[in-house]
């Protein structure tokens, strides 16, 4: 921006001109081609906008106005459908023309910039460089841009914009009842997370209980993982075991096979008929079928442990080359002062494990409260409960959120929760990226 | 010592057991899966652990009756798809994260921190709206909306590969610089040479994605069967008509599917676990 501002007060004529008219300072002195790709993409512009951009910006005020309605036709002699507006796509394409009205006006700054640069190449009477040179650039000294550029462009179109779009869903009351194109949908501020967050309504009779169960779930899944993940990695790190590659392989088994084929199973063997309770009744250890994943709290302890399946080994993975790096003085200097393996442990391998681990851990923890695939294969968020608008009783907030987002088309809520889960993944990750080695000491290297 | 050694073998040997006992709970649900996609009788469960019965058959009609399910179409679908994305996705990935670790300009931070905020939203909030805006242009329920929606965004996954760019030493870029190599050519011609087992990981690890994922292209396909992919096809033979009949046939896909995931997996753990401890495992 300073460079900008700079470069506006004190060009020349030409160079201000570049702002209104983007590259005539290049056509004047002598890089045509450049300067005409600037002004094409004016002339681009100005034709989306004043043919649809205007009207689009113009609409997102209030999202349309015309409802989609039986209006009787005179030449016919019958009521006709006429459609009305659609919220949806006004909202879309309003979003879309000011994406393209601040890409537009990068392009209105770049011109500035660059225009100032050249009239001061030109000043000191250096040739400016031809169209070619320029290009060459871009494999030099400009490289990021190149390389940057697609893959940009992907994120803006496929993740910025529909976030953006979402975003702006948060404050409408685009749900059930208000699905264009039959009807239209409109902006209402903050009243989806006052519904959320009041304990009151019946939104946050869900929300606050939800929230809950996904911190809990987060936080017992994340430590025990850790801590068994961790215990398992030593037993076959211990001493004088052999075939260690052969159980860590068959323990990584589990996380190697896609998630939805082992979790699918698991709820089939776990089912209230499945073959566990078939087995558990036959041999008269149970007189009744144990209710796995049907019963609220033996629901929520059945996904913990099944989620250990999962996560026990993960963490001996990653722990496990943690492990072989802990100094051997550490442990025989302990050993000659006479500790005993458990304060071995908690002296020692804890503190050194989880010093590394402290990132991996919290990302974990964020990793955990987004654990969808567990969730709905498993239990689909049941057993379904009448307290709860739209959720089961081990739904997490992400399971809750697309439950809203495909079943019921409550889009607005939806992405109300999807900011909420944003504000405590940010609160979390804001701690654990700081730590991260490779984001505080990438300067090290080389 | 004798007496210590003698402790150090009882103890391991409970460690065997345990060890042993873990194991077998670990394979116990795999081996379920591999054995009723074997089995022949029907049914979405049986009393017994193990088939009565073992046949073939399964696989063969799940490879060739195409009836209700076209099981070899959604394999395909899924094979092309994760192709397609897993060139698009490397590229990505390379580019973002060598400009990253090598390149320094002004936006290099800020840009940095923005992908890390895009990061901390739940992945499939904003679904719905990647649904409208691939539906304006008019490609949703496709497989070119499926590789959008999977390869456009990895560029945001940069942070394994740009560890890996982080520890191949400067030095050779230095000396290229000063024989007069421009940035691209050694980025072409020297680092990336260099950096085979990166490229191999975010190459395998991009194209197991699309084997893997449900949420998305559950969204996207709506209910296009025909262009649906594995996880998606296997999942709806689990609906209430159609488990009773496709439970074994459901076995054998997610076998044929597990089989090759697995062994990827298996083969890219290595780098799995140095991304995730930020580079701080070297053993």
């Amino acid at each position: 921006m300073k460079q900008f501002y700079n470069a506006f007060i004190k060009g020349d004529y030409l160079t201000k001109l570049s702002l209104f008219i983007p590259g005539i300072s290049n056509i004047f002195r002598g890089q045509i081609i450049k300067g005409l790709l600037f002004f094409s993409s004016e002339i681009g512009y100005l034709i989306y906008m004043f043919f649809y951009g205007f009207s689009a910006i113009g609409k997102l005020k209030n999202l349309g106005t015309v409802e989609q309605g039986w209006i009787f036709d005179e030449n016919k002699g019958i009521d006709v459908l006429t459609p009305g507006d659609n919220s949806m796509l006004i909202l879309l394409y309003g979003v879309f023309a000011i994406f393209i009205t601040a890409a537009f006006l990068l392009i209105l700054k770049s011109s500035v910039v660059q225009a100032y640069e050249l009239e001061n190449d030109i000043k000191r009477g250096r040739k400016p460089l031809s169209f070619t040179e320029e290009m060459a650039e871009y494999t030099d000294s400009k490289l990021h841009r190149t390389l940057l550029f697609l893959p940009v462009l992907g994120v803006v179109l496929l993740t910025i914009l529909p976030l953006v779009f979402m975003i702006l869903i948060a404050f409408t009351n685009f749900d059930r009842d208000h699905q264009p194109p039959g009807n239209l949908f409109t902006w209402v501020g903050l009243d989806n997370f006052k519904a959320m967050l009041s304990s009151g309504s019946t939104m946050g009779k869900t929300f606050f209980p939800v929230l809950g169960w996904t911190l809990l779930w987060a936080t017992l899944a994340t430590s025990l993982n850790y801590i068994l993940g961790m215990l398992l990695a030593m037993l076959i790190n211990k001493k004088g075991i052999k075939i260690k590659g052969f159980y860590r392989t068959i323990f990584i088994l589990s996380i190697a096979i896609p998630q939805f084929v082992s979790l699918l199973v698991m709820r089939n063997i776990l089912d209230d008929d499945g073959p566990l309770n078939v087995i558990l009744q036959n041999s008269g250890i149970v007189s009744e079928y144990v209710p796995f994943l049907t019963d609220a709290t033996l629901a929520r302890i059945t996904v913990i442990i099944i989620n250990l399946w999962i996560g026990i080994p993960y963490t001996m993975l990653i722990t496990t080359g943690i492990l072989m790096n802990i100094p051997e003085d550490l442990y025989e200097s302990a050993k000659i002062d006479g500790a005993t393996p458990v304060t071995q442990y908690f002296r020692i391998t804890l503190p050194y494990v989880f010093f590394v681990t402290a990132p991996y851990l919290i990302t974990q923890f964020i990793g955990n409260i987004n654990n969808f695939n567990i969730i709905y294969f498993l239990t689909r968020g049941g057993p379904a409960t009448l307290d709860y608008y739209q959720a089961g009783k081990t739904d997490l907030l992400v399971t809750w959120l697309y439950k809203l987002t495909v079943g019921s088309k409550d889009y607005s809520y939806a992405a109300t929760i999807g900011i909420l889960v944003f504000i405590i993944s940010a609160v979390f990750s804001l701690i654990a990226y700081r730590r991260t080695s490779s984001y505080k000491n990438e300067e090290e290297f080389g | 010592m004798r007496k210590m050694s003698t402790v150090r073998k009882t103890t391991n040997i409970f460690v065997y057991v345990f060890l042993s006992v873990l194991a077998l709970i670990w394979v116990l649900p795999i081996l379920w899966v591999i054995l009723t996609s074997f089995r022949e009788e029907s049914g979405s469960f049986t009393p017994y652990f193990l088939p009565q019965g073992y046949t073939l058959k399964n696989y063969i009609n799940l490879l060739t009756d195409n009836s209700t399910f076209d099981f070899p179409r959604w394999f395909m679908n899924t094979l092309f798809v994760s192709v397609v994305t897993c060139i698009i996705s490397t590229f990505f990935v390379l580019s973002v994260s060598y400009t990253m670790s090598r390149l320094r300009f002004r936006l290099r931070k800020p840009l940095m921190n923005i992908a890390l905020i895009l990061g901390m939203f739940p992945g499939f909030m904003s679904m719905i709206a990647v649904y409208y805006v691939l539906k304006s242009f008019g490609i949703e329920q496709s497989l070119l909306a499926l590789i959008l929606v999977y390869s456009a965004g990895t560029g945001l996954g940069f942070y394994v590969a740009k560890g890996f760019f982080d520890t191949v030493p400067r030095a050779l870029d230095e000396a290229a610089m000063i024989d007069g190599a421009s940035r691209g050519t050694i980025f072409w011609k020297i680092t990336l040479p260099m950096s085979k087992p990166i490229i191999i990981y975010t190459l395998l690890t991009s194209f197991t994605a699309p084997w893997i994922d449900y949420i998305f292209a559950s969204v996207i396909m709506g209910d296009n069967y025909e262009n649906y992919t594995v996880a998606l096809g296997l999942f709806k033979m689990l609906e209430k008509e159609f488990i009773h009949n496709y439970y074994t046939q459901f076995a054998a896909g997610a076998v044929i599917v597990s089989i090759p995931i697995a062994i990827l997996f298996i083969s890219t753990q290595k780098f799995y676990v140095g991304g995730v401890t930020g580079g701080s495992v070297k053993g």
